[in-house]
């Protein structure tokens, strides 16, 4: 298989801001590759550094450290106007005083295009972002929604060979933007722009991402396609931050031959020991019985049987606590003997006759390969 | 809106016509205040300035005639009494407009850079630095005014220097010259275009700024086509603020001008004193009210057409 081209490469990237006492690491040694014609998302919680990279690729901000490339070049030293990139902001940052078809045509205009090919251009554009009956408002004027194509369609408009997005859905009420979701990957589709897309919203970053970093600290912890990153976490945090799962700490008991790994879990277990399954990639280079690992499972990959099932996957038994409805699904808080809960959601529609009674003991099965490891 | 009340007063309840009742009365104060302290002046003025004036000042009362608004532009001839225009009013007019258009140029020149710099200040000190704007007011105008004499007259510390150091063999003469008043002008109103300006640079939203840069301004096009309109409500502030009291200045010309380069305020100050013509300097208060509305108008207007573009 040909690997793809790449159209923007961070190396080495480290933005430390301020000085002396009060400065500021906000970016640590980043490196990252994002293809052509690729979604890419930046996602971590506020102050991980997303913004940062997002505004050092558009040229707002300079690395202390490190090169941009773009196709290869070297942009780190550009100005923001001399960069092929452009910026669909926050707060879309309309001009004010211009209107509609104005704020898309300004781009145009200090490229120095000709006439003629900027009304067809911002024509265009008005039809892509079905704007066209707002052309010859003013920007006050039109609701968010509206700004926010307005935005889009201004940054798309001198075809740009990479464009940022920068949390531009964060302003819109929860239907736009499922709405707004759908119409991105639409426009990233047709246009074959890279798209470079910060969020802080897990949910958005799975949804509309081919690619997704997740970062936090100023560090990149993960790279990985949306189903990578929620199901082969490589990092405690990443599997925290997206969505929800549970954590078992425990210790390597037996290292079998190959792929299976023997643990003992310092609760719910009784000191027996359960096998998983081993990723040598994500691991440490010599794993010894004894060491400490934690292993996360996700709610929806354990399900919850009366005390003395029996299985051969790994069972762990608690209290059950509390059994919440929610619709679709039903979620069985299990407290273990060290008093953490584990969380197992099953799907309303496969739900088996099993009586389950709260304040009882109960049993938790989980398959070997749906209990990801993580070390310390 | 008024004139939608205006339409509809008639159908109004009685509690309504009342509250009305009470909103003038509540007034009444200030409307007594501006009748006294503002509109009255200005009529007594525009009376006068229709009057006969009289032998040793003041005018004689009922007595009308026009040759106090005739003088403002014209002059009767001494021997055949044609009239001719009256040159040396003419001038002084010319020389008023000139100087304060000029000023408020210059103020604009220097205000803008000043006020972009406090305004892209850390938080913290942009209050220092405005507070440092304002110092000047701590001192009287008129001993401001006489330490510019003190710096630039022939025997001053500009001329003495230069002097001393041979650069000149004779002092340049700098006061008493337009330029002078004009340097004085720019010097004590600056202040007045700064603090608009700062405010509105300091509304600025710098994310436009960001965005103007990434969809390809340069710095000259991002000032142009973003900074300017839209810091265009302070210009025109600032200009205002500067623009009037140029129109009017009169101890920036006295002291720095002398008596031959007199401007309007100069002028009408003679009208009561030493000319004894109360009517003509009435009537070129007025006038002078007339030209600073006119060019109010035109500022508004500009203002009123960019702002409905804000929406």
């Amino acid at each position: 298989m040909q690997s793809p081209s790449i159209a923007v490469e961070a190396k080495n990237i480290t933005k430390v801001f301020g000085h002396g006492k009060q400065h500021f690491r906000a970016l640590n040694d980043v490196s990252v590759s994002i293809r052509e014609n690729e979604f890419f998302t930046l996602l971590g919680p506020s102050g991980c550094g997303k913004t940062t990279l997002l505004r050092m690729f558009a040229g707002f901000e300079h690395p202390t450290q490190g090169a941009i490339l773009l196709h290869g070049k070297d942009i780190a030293h550009l100005p923001p106007f001399q960069r092929p990139i452009n910026t669909v902001f926050q707060n879309y940052a309309l001009f004010p005083h211009m209107t509609v078809a104005k704020n898309i045509a300004f781009g145009l205009e200090m490229l120095g295009k000709p006439k003629a090919e900027i009304e067809e251009t911002v024509d265009r554009m008005l039809d892509l972002v079905q704007m066209q009956a707002m052309r010859d408002r003013v920007t006050s004027q039109i609701s968010g929604g509206q700004q926010q194509r307005v935005a889009l369609a201004r940054a798309l408009a001198p075809s740009p060979k990479v464009l940022l997005l920068d949390e531009p859905l964060s302003a819109l009420d929860y239907k736009l933007r499922k709405e707004m979701q759908i119409e991105l990957k639409r426009l990233q589709h047709e246009t074959g722009i890279t798209f470079i897309f910060v969020t802080h919203d897990q949910e958005e970053a799975l949804t509309m991402s081919d690619r997704i970093a997740v970062m936090s600290g100023g560090r990149i912890l993960q790279v990985g396609s949306p189903h990578d990153i929620y199901e082969r976490p490589a990092e405690r945090f990443v599997a925290d931050f997206i969505g929800e799962t549970n954590f078992l700490e425990g210790k390597v008991s037996v290292l079998e031959e190959g792929d299976r790994l023997s643990v003992t879990l310092d609760a719910g277990t009784e000191g027996k020991q359960i096998q998983v399954a081993f990723d040598p990639q994500n691991s440490p280079e010599t794993v010894q019985a004894g060491q400490r690992i934690t292993l996360t499972v996700r709610p929806e990959h354990a399900q919850v049987f009366p005390i003395g099932s029996t299985s051969d996957d790994p069972i762990i038994s608690g209290k059950l606590e509390n059994i919440v409805y929610f619709g679709t699904d039903t979620h069985y808080h299990v407290k273990l003997s060290d008093n953490s809960i584990f969380i197992v959601r099953q799907q309303n529609s496969q739900i088996r006759g099993d009586v389950l009674v709260q304040n009882e003991m109960v049993n938790i099965h989980f398959s070997m390969d749906s209990a990801r490891t993580l070390w310390d | 809106m008024t004139t939608k009340t205006d339409v509809t007063n008639n159908e109004l309840p009685p509690y309504r016509k009342r509250e009305a009742l009470n909103r003038w009365i509540i007034s009444l104060p200030a409307l007594s205040i501006i009748m006294l302290a503002a509109i009255g002046p200005i009529l007594i003025m525009l009376l006068y300035s229709f009057m006969v004036k009289g032998d040793y000042g003041g005018v004689k009362l009922w007595e009308f005639s026009f040759d106090g608004w005739i003088n403002v532009f014209f002059q009767r001839d001494i021997f055949d009494e044609t009239l001719g225009l009256a040159d040396a009013h003419l001038t002084i007019f010319w020389r008023s407009l000139k100087l304060s258009i000029l000023t408020t140029l210059a103020a604009l020149a220097f205000g803008l850079p000043t006020a972009y710099f406090i305004a892209t200040r850390p938080k913290h000190t942009r209050e220092i630095w405005v507070f440092l704007i304002t110092i000047p007011f701590w001192a009287n105008l008129l001993i401001r005014t006489f330490a510019i004499q003190e710096v630039i007259r022939n025997e001053g510390i500009i001329n003495n220097t230069l002097l001393a150091i041979g650069i000149i063999d004779s002092p340049i003469q700098m006061l008493y010259t337009d330029g002078a008043i004009l340097f004085g002008m720019v010097y004590v109103y600056l202040p007045l275009m700064v603090l608009p300006l700062y405010a509105s640079i300091e509304k600025l939203d710098f994310r436009l700024v960001e965005a103007g840069y990434d969809l390809y301004a340069t710095r000259l096009k991002v000032l142009r086509r973003i900074i300017l309109p839209m810091i265009k409500p302070g210009m025109i502030a600032g200009c205002i603020l500067v623009f009037i009291p140029s129109l009017g200045a009169y101890v920036t010309p006295r002291l720095l001008g002398g008596g031959k380069n007199m401007m309007l305020g100069n002028l009408i100050e003679s009208q009561f004193g030493a000319g004894r013509n109360w009517p003509l300097g009435s009537a070129i208060s007025i006038t002078l009210m007339l030209l600073v509305m006119f060019a109010l108008i035109f500022y508004v207007r500009n203002a009123t057409r960019s702002g409905a573009n804000h929406g």
